[in-house]
């Protein structure tokens, strides 16, 4: 049976009028079926070009839109924490700043008076002269305890720097400072009020008048920049510790 | 196959100029195009059956699509545009089905 529909349509053909109309519907059956390719196609690209919204059903888009809202909130909460968190860091950030600059500033301050850094400022020089070396360790220590007493901020002890451990003692070789030997005439240089140090220096019974006892002089002279560039290194406690404050 | 040549010629046609659908026949396209692929498989069917009739085809064609659209167009204005094409699809998709069965045993005899 179904090999006889080709010829099944042909007798359609036997007359002019109705080959004429199976013309037209034929035309007509392309038409219809030329546009539903076409739609078809149309409708696959539109369905594939990832427009999902645009076919998507109004409940569909109302909780895609709860969706995207509530996403936004939390996003909105998540922005807002990480400000806060953001604030916190930087807050302590400048704290952390500010500390690192006053332990830098004390570290220097410390580094001065302990002779751990080189130093400059106004101060005197101070040269004595003792030809019969006639001055000991203790006299020697008065200058430096003179010089402290006024108010010297950093003493340089011929190549030596002084500092809180510096320990003159006398040998047969001579005054030792910090175990080194030192021989007259000594260079003293000190930083602090020039004009103190060389009042301190010149008091009745004091160092210069010890030095002219012995037979030796002492010449101190202010300036106004004395540079200080020995340096000691930094003492390492072995018992001592820092206590919690 | 003149069916057939066009069929291919509207794809190409389609896929060459690549129209946007207008925004108030987009929902509506989907459902004709079911619509229309049902008459067609009607229409084969149709023909391996010796019935085919072209005022036939051209009429269930035009139909199909009209009211399918309708049905769709309806179901908007009653807020159940999505079901009703559902129910649409289903309906068309079944006839589709059984008339693919028929033209199976046709073709392949099983």
């Amino acid at each position: 049976m179904s090999h006889e529909k080709p010829t099944g349509e042909q007798p359609g053909g036997k007359l002019a009028g109705l080959r004429g109309r199976h013309l037209r519907a034929s035309a007509l059956i392309g038409v219809l079926v030329l546009l539903l390719g076409f739609a078809i196609a149309i409708q696959v690209r539109t369905n594939s070009s990832g427009d999902a919204l645009s076919n998507a059903s109004e409940t569909d888009l109302i909780s895609i839109l709860d969706d995207q809202d509530s996403r936004a909130d939390r996003l909105r909460q998540q922005i807002a924490a990480l400000q806060t968190t953001e604030q916190q860091l930087q807050a302590s950030g400048s704290r952390d700043t500010v500390a690192l600059q006053q332990a830098q500033q004390q570290a220097q301050a410390l580094g001065v008076l302990l002779g751990t850094l080189p130093a400059t400022g106004p101060g005197i020089s101070m040269t004595i002269t003792d030809p019969k070396h006639a001055l000991k360790a203790a006299d020697l220590l008065d200058v430096v305890e003179e010089l402290r007493g006024a108010g010297a901020e950093a003493i340089q002890f011929g190549p030596i720097r002084v500092s809180t451990s510096s320990a003159f003692t006398d040998s047969t070789a001579g005054v030792q400072l910090d175990g080194q030997v030192v021989a007259p005439p000594y260079t003293v240089l000190a930083i602090g009020d020039g004009q103190t140090l060389q009042t301190a220096m010149e008091i009745p019974g004091g160092v210069a008048a010890t030095a002219r006892a012995a037979g030796g002089n002492a010449d101190v002279q202010t300036q106004p920049t004395v540079d200080i560039g020995v340096v000691r290194s930094v003492p390492n406690p072995r018992y001592a510790k820092p206590a919690g404050r | 196959m003149i069916a057939a040549l066009a069929l291919v010629a509207g794809i190409v046609l389609g896929l060459v100029f690549r129209p946007t659908v207008p925004n108030g026949l987009e929902p509506y396209l989907p459902i004709a195009v079911v619509a229309a692929l049902d008459a067609v498989f009607g229409g084969v069917r149709a023909r391996l059956d010796g019935i085919f009739d072209s005022k036939v085809f051209v009429v269930s064609f035009v139909s199909n699509v009209v009211v399918a659209a309708l049905v769709v167009f309806l179901g908007d204005k009653l807020g159940v545009g999505g079901q009703l094409s559902t129910a649409v699809v289903v309906v068309l998709g079944i006839r589709i089905f059984g008339n693919a069965a028929a033209i199976r045993r046709h073709v392949f005899h099983a």
